[in-house]
């Protein structure tokens, strides 16, 4: 369980990275800077109760193209409870134009876990495959 | 008074609020999906599916309700630009439009005997009724796509219906008629909040196999609204979508 929310931590790092990556694509040939964040600054706090140390740890920030990335994280009692994006790529016109979609009818977010009750659940039977491969490729460069 | 059975290779919940509630009403529901499973099975040899499928059946002999429900996919199949289709390697099998329209006509069996508050669901795709059993409307979470324990969102219904398409690890179970074989690998999950269930599943099916430009279709359908989640945990939904996030 820990080891997959740290996965997820380093797959939402992905995430935001790729998805510049993608918009560029289609707006340039140029190659964006290959950069992963590392969670080692601001250490505040060292208690253990699993694979990761308590505390909360800002990653480096990132070029990834069309802005910088930069997250925090807060763990505690060995899990990740929080992701703070610091940055993220809305600091320059090209990429502001992008976060405001190609389609202005649609909206986009990250999704994030719920905790309320409900009566309901709709949805997929089985962990997709993609979701798979992309954890696999994330857990490689988590070693 | 909440009953729960597997029907159809999946779990069947029906959960009716009004005092009026009996067994006998659960039980003619799930005595529906057990009809529709024994005619419209593309697995059971013996549904009229499989006959029609294996040239056991002729057309004028076929049962009023598989008409009907070749008749829905056709038209359909029109309003998706051919995306939605039933017939894949010369085979029939209408089940991404069957169960939704099963579960529409099992909430009218219910509808009619004056049952106001409820929800059928099957498989994930529901039609809810009402108010739950707080008085409040019904709480239908979307299951995270990659932790099937969790879910991302939650929205508030009274009287539509709910579907969900998605990527299973079994592999894929929705492909693309126009390119049969390439995979659809950039989206994992598409849930569509429609009118009614009917109208949420078969379009969900046919916006699914449109992989990104799903969501675009959706947002084009009055009344609709839909929340798309591609592999990388991203999210892209209609405009209209978070009205139905906020309780009241």
């Amino acid at each position: 369980m820990k080891k997959l929310l740290l996965s997820l931590f380093v797959v939402f790092l992905f995430v935001i990275y790729s998805l510049s990556k993608n918009q560029s694509l289609s707006q340039s040939p140029a190659t964006p800077p290959i950069a992963f964040p590392s969670p080692t600054a601001d250490r505040t706090n060292n208690s253990s109760n699993g694979n990761y140390k308590n505390g909360q740890y800002t990653g480096d920030s990132v070029d990834a193209f069309y802005g910088n990335v930069q997250v925090q994280t807060t763990v505690q009692n060995g899990k990740i409870t929080d992701v703070q994006f610091l940055q993220y790529p809305s600091d320059r016109m090209t990429s502001r134009m992008i976060n405001m979609q190609a389609i202005p009818m649609l909206k986009q977010e990250v999704i994030q876990a719920q905790n309320a009750n409900v009566d309901i659940v709709s949805g997929a039977t089985d962990t997709s495959q993609a979701f798979i491969q992309s954890l696999t490729s994330a857990l490689n460069q988590a070693k | 008074m909440k009953a729960t059975r597997i029907l159809m290779d999946m779990p069947i919940t029906v959960d009716i609020v009004d005092k009026t509630a009996t067994a006998k009403m659960t039980d003619a529901i799930f005595n529906y999906f057990k009809y529709i499973d024994e005619k419209f099975s593309p697995f059971k040899p013996t549904s009229e599916l499989s006959q029609i499928n294996t040239g056991r059946i002729d057309k004028h002999q076929w049962s009023r309700d598989m008409q009907m429900v070749f008749k829905l996919s056709l038209q359909t199949k029109r309003e998706t630009n051919g995306y939605f289709d039933i017939r894949h390697n010369d085979k029939y099998n209408p089940s991404g439009l069957v169960k939704g329209w099963a579960i529409y006509n099992a909430a009218n069996l219910l509808k009619k005997q004056g049952v106001k508050n409820f929800f059928i669901d099957a498989g994930g795709d529901i039609q809810v009724a009402g108010k739950n059993h707080e008085e409040k409307k019904w709480r239908v979470g979307i299951r995270n796509p990659f932790n099937r324990n969790e879910n991302i969102k939650i929205i508030f219904i009274s009287h539509e219906g709910v579907a969900t398409s998605g990527t299973y690890i079994r592999g894929q179970h929705i492909y693309n008629p126009h390119e049969p074989h390439k995979k659809i690998n950039d989206i994992v999950s598409l849930t569509v909040i429609a009118p009614n269930i009917y109208e949420a599943d078969r379009f969900v099916t046919a916006a699914f196999a449109m992989g990104k430009k799903g969501i675009e279709f959706i947002s084009e359908l009055k009344g609709f609204e839909g929340y798309m989640i591609d592999c990388k945990g991203i999210a892209t939904f209609t405009s209209g979508f978070n009205k139905y996030v906020k309780p009241d």
